[in-house]
C-alpha cells in the first residue's frame, strides 16, 4: 500500500462511522457555498469610513497613506515621495494596464523600468487588486502585470489602490477574485500585506524592516 | 530524533540555574500576554470568531480523508505536487528526491515546525546540500545549533549580546570593528547576508500554515517577509505540511487568521500572509517553476477519534506557552523536543510516545490559561491529565511518586483514619514552626522546601473547624 493509501485508510478507521454519502455530500456542499463566518464590525461603512479605517490601521503598522483624487496624479506623487525618502527617481512596475497608461512624463526626471524587480532596485510600484479596511491590508495577485517580487525585492513599495477596491473585509476580496479567476480558482499568488517588513526576533524588539520593504506607500485614488 | 523530553526535570533544573535565560524569560515574556489582550480588547468580536474557529476544525477532522482527497486534486489540477509522508523518513526522503532532480546545492528555508519534526537540516548536511533559515530567529539558532524554544519566536531565549557573539563568530567576512550593540545593526547584518542566499538558492521550502481544499492553496504567514524571498526567488517551492492543516475555503481560512496574528503576536494581521497555487501560469515573470507538497502524517491520524483529537486544532500560535507559568520560568528547551509548552506536553507523547515524553503531562500547575487563550479552545488541561492516567497505567511514574498516591488513596478511603492521622500532621507540624508560621525542612518534602518554607498549618484542619463554626 503506497503511503497515500495507508494514511488515508488510518484517517478513515478513525472517523466517526456514518453513511460515507452524506459525509461526502456535507463536504461539497460547504466547498460549494464556502459560507461566510462572522465578519467584524470595523470596516464596515461607507467609503469615507473604510478609508479611515485602512488609512489608521495602516499607519499604525508603520506604513504611509496618500489620497489623491485623480490617477493621472501618480506620477507626480511617485517622484515626490522618491525625492522625499532619498531615494533616486526610478521605479520598477509590471506590465499592469492602469499603470501602464499613466503620463509618467509628469514625474518630471522619473524613470520608469517595467518588469519583475531585481536586487538592485530601490523602489518598485504596484496596482493593487483590493484593499482591506478591518486590518489596512493590501491584497496583490501574482502575474506579469504586478510581478510578485515587485512586493518584496526592493526597498520602497508603492502601491496605487483604488477607492473602489477598498473593502470592509477580506471576503469582499474573495468575492472579486472568484468573479475574476472562477470559483475554486487561484492566481499562483496572493499576497496580503499589512504594512513593511518587521521583526521581533531580537528580545521582542520591533526592528523594520527585516528581509522585506523597509517602507510600504498606499496611494488611494478616490 | 534526541529523546530530551523524558530527561524534563534535569533540564528544569539547568533552566532555572541559567542566569541568562532567566534574564530573557523574564524580560520578554510579559510582552506577548499585554499584546495579545490589546488585540482581544480592539475586537469585540474576538470570542466569537474564536468559537467559529474552533467548528470549522473540528468540521474538518470529522471529514478529514474527503478533505485530504478534495485537496490534493486541486493541487493536481493547478500543476502541483503531492507527496504522502507517513513517517518522518518518507518526508525526508521525499525533499531529498526534489533536491537531487533539481541539482540543488543550497536550499533556503522559511520558518517549518514540520522541519524540526522530521529532523530537515541534519539530513540535508549528511547528504551535501546546505539548508539556510531565513526566518531571523531560526537563522540565529541554526547558528548555534539548537531547536526554537518557542512556536513563534524561537529565539525568544536568547538576549542581543548572545545574538552579536553569534554573528561575530559566523560572519568572518565583515569588519571586526563594527558596532553590533543595537538591535537594528544586528538586523540589518542577517538582512544583508541572507539577501545573498535567497538570491543563489536553488530551491525554497516552507512551512504551510493552512492547506485550503476548495483551492488546492497554501498559506504561510510571516512578518519579515523571508518566507516569500524564499517560495518566489529558486525555481522549485517546497512545502512541508502535516495532514490536519486543512480547511475547507478561503472563507474559512480568513476567520481562523483572523484570531491567529492576535493571539499569536497581538497583531490584527501579520505583515504578509500568503497564498500560494501550484507554480508558475503562463506569462509569469517571477516565481517557483515547481511546486510541491509533502503531506505528513507521523502519528497524527492515529489521534483522531481518541480523547486527544482536539490537539489537531492548534494553529500553532504560542499563546498558550506565553501565557504558562510554567513556560515562563523554564523556557522552551527544557521541553526536550520539538513542541514547547502547554500545547507540546500534549503533542509531543502523541507524537513520540508517552514513554519517550515521561513527565511532560506533569509540566502544569493546571491554572487553566492555556486553555482560556487558545484561539482554538483545545482543553489542554483536560489532555494533560488523560495523559497523566496513562503514565499511571504504564506505570511510567516514579515509584516514590506511585507508593505515595497508593498510600493517599488507602488513608482516603477511610475518612476517620485520615480525619485523626491529618489532624496530627497539623499538630505535630504547627509545633514544629515554634510560632513563626513556616518551616524551613519538613521531612520528605525537599522538593518543595528546599527553593521555598513550607507554611506551617495553624493547628486545626478543615474538619475540625468546620465542626466548631457550624451554626
Amino acid at each position: 500500500m503506497s503511503a497515500r493509501e495507508t494514511i488515508l485508510a488510518r484517517v478513515r478507521a478513525k472517523l466517526p462511522k456514518g453513511p460515507e454519502g452524506s459525509r461526502r455530500e456535507a463536504v461539497e456542499l460547504h466547498m460549494a457555498q464556502h459560507p461566510r463566518n462572522l465578519i467584524p464590525e470595523r470596516g464596515q461603512g461607507d467609503e469615507a469610513h473604510r478609508i479611515r479605517v485602512f488609512t489608521e490601521m495602516m499607519v499604525a503598522v508603520g506604513g504611509t497613506v496618500e489620497i489623491i483624487d485623480d490617477v493621472n496624479e501618480v506620477p507626480h506623487a511617485v517622484s515626490v515621495y522618491l525625492r522625499d525618502g532619498n531615494l533616486p527617481a526610478v521605479v520598477r512596475r509590471g506590465s499592469d494596464p492602469l499603470l501602464a497608461r499613466l503620463p509618467w512624463h509628469r514625474g518630471g526626471a522619473l524613470e520608469v523600468t517595467e518588469g519583475p524587480a531585481v536586487d538592485a532596485d530601490r523602489a518598485s510600484i504596484s496596482h493593487a487588486f483590493a484593499g482591506v479596511a478591518e486590518s489596512g491590508t493590501i491584497v496583490q495577485v501574482s502575474g506579469p502585470e504586478n510581478p510578485t517580487t515587485l512586493n518584496f525585492l526592493p526597498e520602497a513599495h508603492i502601491v496605487v489602490l483604488e477607492s473602489a477596491a477598498l473593502f470592509a473585509s477580506y471576503e469582499e476580496a474573495w468575492t472579486k477574485l472568484r468573479k475574476t479567476m472562477g470559483e475554486g480558482n487561484m492566481p499562483r499568488t496572493v499576497n496580503m500585506i499589512s504594512g513593511p517588513s518587521r521583526t521581533a526576533d531580537i528580545e521582542q524588539t520591533i526592528v523594520r524592516p527585516a528581509h522585506g520593504p523597509k517602507n510600504m506607500h498606499v496611494i488611494i485614488v478616490r | 530524533m534526541d529523546l530530551g523530553a523524558a530527561n524534563f526535570k534535569d533540564n528544569v533544573g539547568k533552566a532555572l540555574a541559567d542566569d541568562k535565560l532567566q534574564h530573557a524569560m523574564t524580560e520578554t515574556g510579559p510582552r506577548f500576554v499585554y499584546k495579545r489582550t490589546k488585540a482581544r480588547e480592539a475586537l469585540p468580536e474576538f470570542d466569537r470568531l474564536r468559537d467559529q474557529a474552533r467548528d470549522i476544525k473540528d468540521h474538518v477532522l470529522d471529514h478529514l480523508d474527503i478533505y485530504l482527497e478534495k485537496y490534493e486534486a486541486k493541487v493536481k489540477e493547478t500543476g502541483g505536487h503531492v507527496h504522502w509522508a507517513e513517517t518522518p523518513d518518507d518526508a525526508r526522503a521525499a525533499v531529498l528526491e526534489i533536491c537531487r532532480k533539481a541539482n540543488a546545492r543550497m536550499v533556503t528555508k522559511g520558518k517549518s515546525m514540520i522541519s524540526e519534526e522530521i529532523d530537515l537540516n541534519q539530513y540535508l548536511e549528511a547528504n551535501g546540500i546546505t539548508p539556510v533559515e531565513t526566518d531571523l530567529g531560526e537563522y540565529i539558532i541554526q547558528l548555534r545549533n539548537e531547536r526554537p524554544s518557542h512556536i513563534i519566536a524561537p529565539a525568544v531565549h536568547l538576549t542581543r549580546d548572545q545574538v552579536e557573539a553569534d554573528f561575530r563568530r559566523v560572519h568572518t567576512h565583515l569588519d571586526p570593528k563594527r558596532d553590533l550593540t543595537e538591535i537594528p545593526s544586528l538586523v540589518e547584518e542577517a538582512r544583508g547576508v541572507l539577501r545573498q542566499k535567497y538570491l543563489t538558492a536553488d530551491i525554497g521550502i516552507t512551512g504551510a500554515n493552512f492547506l485550503i481544499a476548495e483551492t488546492g492553496t497554501s498559506i504561510i504567514v510571516t512578518n519579515e517577509g523571508n518566507g516569500d524571498l524564499t517560495q518566489t526567488l529558486p525555481k522549485v517551492h517546497i512545502v512541508l505540511a502535516s495532514i490536519e492543516k486543512l480547511v475547507p475555503t478561503l472563507e474559512d481560512a480568513t476567520t481562523i487568521l483572523r484570531v491567529l496574528a492576535r493571539s499569536a503576536t497581538g497583531q490584527d494581521f501579520s505583515n504578509y500572509t500568503t497564498f500560494s497555487t501550484g507554480g508558475r501560469r503562463p506569462g509569469d515573470l517571477d516565481g517557483p517553476i515547481e511546486y510541491h507538497v509533502i503531506l505528513l502524517d507521523n502519528g497524527r491520524a492515529n489521534v483522531l477519534g481518541t480523547e486527544f483529537q482536539d490537539m489537531l486544532r492548534c494553529i500553532r500560535c504560542g499563546a498558550c506557552l506565553n501565557h504558562c507559568p510554567v513556560y515562563n520560568a523554564v523556557g522552551g528547551h527544557a521541553y526536550g523536543w520539538v513542541y514547547p509548552g502547554p500545547i507540546g506536553s500534549v503533542i509531543t507523547p502523541a507524537l513520540i510516545g508517552i514513554e519517550n515524553a515521561k513527565h511532560l503531562p506533569n509540566a502544569s500547575t493546571f491554572c487553566g490559561r492555556c486553555e482560556e487563550v487558545c484561539p482554538m479552545r483545545i482543553p489542554i488541561p483536560k489532555m494533560l491529565r488523560h495523559w497523566r492516567e496513562k503514565e499511571f497505567e504504564r506505570h511510567l511514574q516514579p515509584t516514590s511518586m506511585r507508593w505515595g498516591l497508593g498510600f493517599w488513596a488507602w488513608m482516603a478511603k477511610r475518612p476517620k483514619l485520615y480525619r485523626k492521622a491529618t489532624a496530627l500532621a497539623a499538630r505535630v507540624l504547627a509545633n514544629q514552626a515554634h510560632g513563626k508560621g513556616r518551616l524551613k525542612k519538613v521531612p520528605l518534602a525537599s522538593g518543595w522546601t528546599e527553593f521555598r518554607d513550607l507554611p506551617a498549618p495553624q493547628g486545626k484542619t478543615f474538619h475540625q473547624l468546620w465542626k466548631e463554626r457550624r451554626p
